[in-house]
């Protein structure tokens, strides 16, 4: 069964928020790392680059696929995890921790209120396995 | 046959076409001739061809160099020859480490660190480098001189114009010949790169370091375009310049001009942008006995996968004329590279140095030569070369004025080791003689 840690939010694209202050730190879930299997490359943005919600930030690429990764929340790219680029393969071991993708400065927090709870995710993942 | 397929005859496989669409009488074609008639027909033809005996000093993008018989010889190969983009590791073996080892020799050759298994030509190349600048940047302006081939630049044009890429143009200096000072000073933070072509259109040899610290210093990339890659036998490689890309036109490797293609595109870069490479990339692995191999890699960039994300829309390679390009390369070593570019300098130089003792002409610009050069002759050029070669049989050059207007005067003048000493001092007489019964 998949990881889903109680205070994180999350998308139907996969992705997780943990909100910090102002700022939102953004990775794949454990569900999508495993689905794609072995993470060789992460694409990420530049520092300063500013994302609308549900905009492609950048690519996850697996020995399986590439899979774009979307902007749970709107705002502009405060840092990115560099780690990643020596690393990716920290994406699948550790998905909410070390492998954590990016950190933006919310535009509109209020809308971290729109994203799934860890529950909601849940069943969401169980209904599109079904 | 007909009777396994349930027919009676052969008309009743064009049963499915509507009646008023066939053509109910004979092709209106020659009768069919016998074996040696046919030769003989093909010899007359041939014939007709004035241009392919002519004694040629034609350059500008593709080069007459020898091309020893074995590349022919390895190409026609069945193996090679017949087959189509065979990539599959399990039973193309061959195929991938011939193109493993093309990519290993434009690494050597370019100075660079990861070469593709080779683009259409070296225009095209130089159009999907730019492309691969502006992913890498994220900038959107591109700038060159014009001492870059204008149909390389034509080719770039056509590629960008609907990306959101601009290409400013950059007057080069009409005193050397290469590109000027306001190159340097066109760049900005919006620009992806600058593209530099070296040996450049004129044959003037371009200073790639300056260049590449400017481009460095803005942020931008150093494209560098070679249209006569023998030149890489004795120039200093782009990549010790500093180039981030190089291109070139892999034509001189081997490959006969054969009426412009096909010809084969070299592209390399620096491993950190390998991702970002366009095209088909063979790679060393090893099976699970150890045993070394070449598979495919780095597929993920590609359209078959990444759909309209990938890095081009080119998903194969100009694999025969890259084999010929590397049966050349190998045939002839580093030695045998190095000892064609030096008798293209040296006889290059010997008919510089004459012709501009001719009366009436001049080399305009003062920039060092590799083989080709430009010539400012006492009339138009056009005219003067139409001359020579109906009265002379020669091909003395190409004239400017086809791509750079108030040019009238001016010719390109192209000198390979396929050229001896009697046709230099024959070019020299007939443009002599030529220029003063105008």
């Amino acid at each position: 069964m998949a990881n889903v840690p109680e205070d994180l939010h999350y998308s139907k694209d996969h992705e997780w928020v943990r909100v910090e202050g102002d700022q939102a730190v953004i990775g794949i879930t454990d569900y999508a790392q495993d689905s794609l299997g072995d993470v060789v490359y992460v694409e990420l943005p530049k520092p300063g680059d500013e994302f609308a919600t549900n905009e492609s930030f950048g690519s996850v690429e697996s020995v399986k696929a590439v899979s774009e990764v979307f902007t749970p929340v709107s705002g502009v790219v405060a840092m990115i995890n560099e780690s990643l680029a020596d690393e990716p393969e920290t994406v699948n071991s550790d998905p909410y921790g070390t492998g954590w993708m990016i950190r933006v400065r919310m535009s509109n927090p209020g809308e971290v209120d729109s994203l799934l709870t860890a529950a909601e995710y849940e069943d969401f993942t169980k209904a599109e396995k079904e | 046959m007909l009777e396994s397929i349930g027919l009676k005859a052969a008309d009743e496989l064009f049963d499915s076409i509507p009646d008023n669409l066939l053509l109910r009488r004979q092709l209106n074609t020659p009768a069919a001739l016998s074996e040696s008639e046919l030769l003989a027909r093909f010899d007359q033809m041939g014939a007709l061809n004035a241009g392919a005996r002519r004694i040629s000093f034609l350059g500008g993008g593709a080069y007459s160099h020898y091309v020893p018989t074995i590349v022919d010889h390895i190409i026609s190969r069945s193996e090679f020859f017949t087959a189509y983009t065979p990539y599959q590791p399990e039973i193309s073996q061959g195929t991938l480490q011939t193109i493993f080892e093309f990519q290993t020799l434009v690494c050597q050759l370019t100075g660079m660190e990861v070469a593709n298994a080779s683009m259409y030509d070296g225009s095209t190349a130089l159009a999907e480098a730019v492309l691969m600048a502006e992913r890498i940047t994220r900038r959107t302006k591109v700038v060159s001189p014009t001492s870059v081939h204008p149909q390389y630049l034509e080719v770039v044009k056509t590629y960008v114009q609907h990306a959101g890429i601009h290409l400013e143009l950059v007057q080069f200096d009409e005193q050397t010949g290469q590109y000027g000072e306001a190159l340097a000073s066109s760049m900005d933070d919006q620009t992806a790169a600058v593209v530099v072509q070296s040996p450049n259109f004129f044959g003037c040899v371009e200073d790639l370091t300056a260049i590449a610290e400017a481009a460095h210093a803005k942020g931008s990339l150093l494209i560098v375009a070679i249209t006569e890659a023998i030149s890489l036998g004795v120039l200093k490689s782009p990549g010790e310049c500093g180039a981030d890309i190089v291109v070139a036109e892999g034509q001189s490797f081997g490959v006969p001009l054969s009426f412009g293609g096909p010809y084969v595109g070299l592209f390399a870069t620096r491993e950190k942008y390998a991702r970002q490479i366009p095209g088909r990339l063979v790679g060393e692995a090893f099976d699970k006995q150890g045993r070394r191999g070449f598979v495919l890699t780095l597929a993920t960039r590609e359209q078959h996968i990444r759909r309209e994300k990938a890095t081009s829309n080119i998903c194969t390679n100009e694999g025969l004329i890259a084999l010929a390009a590397t049966v050349y390369l190998e045939t002839m070593g580093r030695r045998g590279i190095q000892e064609v570019a030096h008798q293209c300098v040296q006889k290059a130089a010997y008919a510089a140095k004459r012709i501009a003792a001719l009366p009436g002409f001049s080399l305009p610009f003062s920039a060092p030569i590799f083989n080709e050069f430009v010539v400012r002759a006492p009339g138009a050029a056009r005219e003067l070369l139409a001359r020579l070669a109906s009265e002379k049989s020669i091909d003395g050059g190409l004239a400017l004025s086809r791509f750079i207007p108030n040019r009238e005067n001016h010719f390109l003048v192209c000198v390979t080791e396929t050229n001896t000493r009697e046709q230099i001092d024959a070019l020299v007489d007939g443009l002599g003689s030529v220029s003063i019964n105008n």
